[in-house]
């Protein structure tokens, strides 16, 4: 019998520590009173107070949440398909390709997606701005949205789907009434994931961003470099707060459907 | 009718993605070879183009002759460019190895936790991967200051007597990798620890293995294709990194995704930046390649 035993309690303990306190303490000085981050100087939410005065951080943070809802929509659409693609039809020409654009997005440095996509835009003539980042995004993530829903269609008995077209559904029904509320949980994991990496991007949107689109980070990221301010923590900290309830609340439904599906079983094998 | 549809259906399933990502993932490549190879010109787009589709297949021979490698030339002359690449290719890697050292205990220790705990341990070491890449390299800067947090929590225990300098060095840039790429390293080794049979450490043991005999010759060597799919999702990107560099590291710090950041932003050398992608790109495609090969193998493993 495998042990839980101190070490391994002390290791998971410290990696978690490891993982959180910078975080937690980001957070914590956000609510400090004196302008400098590394000393506290009391409680105060004056810098909340202030982010609502700055026009500019409030008109990145609508342009980011737009890109973000309209990317990650468009890529929980594609990464679907895409998953559909991968597991469904195991065998058509350019497979290998296909499977390689999927995966290689997941890995390629930023600096090289956003370069190269910058010049895709210049080249067919394409003006920059909001609809430049949202196709940028829109391509990155559904690569993300594709793996996540792909792992949970793989887990999935096809049978269900080959007994409502046997029974003479079209397939875009089957799909729509059958196979899409199997895998929702995973769709809309897959949307979420799209979405908080949209937020998150700096180095892709500044790539493919023009003179008239400015997102949260790269606002964030400009007033990083002339230095820390209690401001910056503070809108980090109702971003890492979004995510947080975003996250839980996720989980919480996932949680939910699988206890449901589990009653649902037993209930069936009880009246089998 | 119902062949028919369906054969349309599953046509739009495949080319619909296949589309999308030969236009926005495949084609940019060329266009980023294509502008590498001309030259550089006050103008917007600021370079020349060396070859345009209006010329027609005539045109593009008589100017393949003139294709220039100029970028290149001037890549191999200037020392920073090589001294970036090796440099980004020696702090990823350092990076890696940090991060599998730190990594392997927790998905360890995750591995062997009782059954019920098990996915609320595997959500905390999500959650973070969620928070803004931006903001968790941005917290380091205030605990690593001269009078940052840890400085002062080290003064005030006397373990140091003057605030170590660790903000703006590459032992920065270690951490800020190390712990933006944790999760990636984390989730593949415990996948790999948690499928392990916890039999065939205990039939080890009984035949005489000690335990940490019995981790090297047992334990590790089946977490293998947990090692290599946590080292290449933590090596690739950190080759690239640009965001970590630029504020953590310091100006000795030399990353190439800095110097096409800055070539690029600063410089308006369009030319010269693409040359810088497409070589990176290539010093990455094996391990790329690597990493598909792995993803299609766990993919066959879980049909």
């Amino acid at each position: 019998m495998l042990k839980w035993t101190r070490f391994n309690i002390v290791s998971v303990t410290l990696g978690f520590a490891f993982l959180y306190l910078p975080i937690v303490l980001l957070v914590i000085f956000s609510f400090n009173e004196s302008k400098l981050v590394t000393v506290w100087g009391g409680f105060s939410t004056k810098w909340y107070v202030s982010l609502l005065s700055n026009q500019g951080l409030l008109d990145a943070a609508w342009v980011t949440i737009r890109v973000g809802l309209l990317s990650a929509t468009l890529a929980t659409i594609l990464g679907t398909m895409a998953a559909l693609t991968l597991v469904r039809y195991t065998r058509f020409r350019g497979r290998m390709l296909f499977s390689g654009m999927i995966y290689a997005p997941l890995v390629m440095p930023d600096v090289i997606t956003g370069l190269s996509l910058l010049l895709l835009f210049v080249a067919i003539g394409f003006d920059r701005g909001f609809w430049t980042i949202t196709l940028a995004h829109t391509t990155l993530t559904m690569c993300f949205v594709a793996v996540v829903v792909q792992s949970r269609l793989l887990s999935f008995d096809q049978s269900i789907e080959e007994a409502a077209q046997d029974l003479g559904a079209p397939p875009v029904r089957t799909f729509f009434e059958i196979t899409l509320p199997i895998i929702a949980p995973a769709v809309i994991s897959g949307w979420i994931l799209a979405f908080t990496l949209s937020l998150d991007d700096l180095v892709i949107a500044s790539f493919t961003s023009g003179p008239g689109a400015t997102t949260l980070p790269m606002r964030i990221y400009s007033q990083v470099r002339l230095g820390v301010t209690p401001e910056i923590n503070a809108v980090c900290t109702i971003l890492i707060g979004i995510v947080a309830v975003g996250v839980i609340c996720a989980s919480i439904v996932t949680k939910r459907r699988e206890i449901q599906r589990q009653r649902d079983e037993r209930a069936a094998a009880a009246g089998a | 009718m119902g062949k028919l549809t369906s054969g349309l259906y599953n046509r739009l399933v495949i080319t619909i993605p296949y589309a999308w990502l030969l236009l926005f993932f495949l084609a940019p490549f060329f266009i980023v070879f294509r502008i590498s190879l001309s030259t550089t010109a006050i103008a917007m787009p600021p370079y020349v183009p060396v070859f345009s589709l209006a010329d027609g297949w005539a045109g593009l021979w008589s100017k393949i002759g003139e294709l220039s490698f100029d970028n290149y030339a001037y890549l191999t002359e200037d020392a920073l460019y090589i001294n970036a690449y090796i440099s980004s290719v020696v702090i990823a890697g350092i990076s890696t190895f940090l991060t599998l050292l730190i990594a392997y205990p927790i998905a360890y220790g995750m591995a062997q936790a009782p059954r019920t705990i098990r996915p609320t341990l595997v959500m905390l070491v999500i959650l973070p991967f969620w928070t803004s890449f931006l903001i968790r390299v941005y917290s380091w800067i205030a605990i690593l200051k001269p009078e940052g947090l840890l400085n002062q929590l080290l003064l005030s225990l006397h373990i140091i007597d003057s605030p170590l300098i660790i903000l703006n060095t590459n032992t920065a840039v270690y951490i800020g990798i190390v712990y933006s790429y944790l999760p990636f390293m984390v989730l593949p080794l415990y996948s790999a620890l948690e499928k392990m049979d916890g039999t065939l450490i205990e039939a080890a043991q009984d035949l005489g293995c000690t335990p940490i005999r019995a981790f090297w010759r047992v334990t590790f060597p089946l977490s293998i294709p947990g090692v290599v799919a946590g080292c290449m999702l933590v090596f690739i990107p950190a080759v690239g990194e640009f965001v970590i560099p630029d504020l953590l590291g310091g100006s000795q710090t030399l990353m190439i995704g800095k110097t096409l950041w800055n070539e690029f932003n600063a410089n308006r050398d369009w030319p010269v930046s693409s040359a810088v992608a497409t070589i990176l790109l290539m010093i990455l495609v094996i391990p790329i390649v690597f990493f598909q090969n792995a993803q299609a193998k766990a993919e066959e493993r879980g049909k």
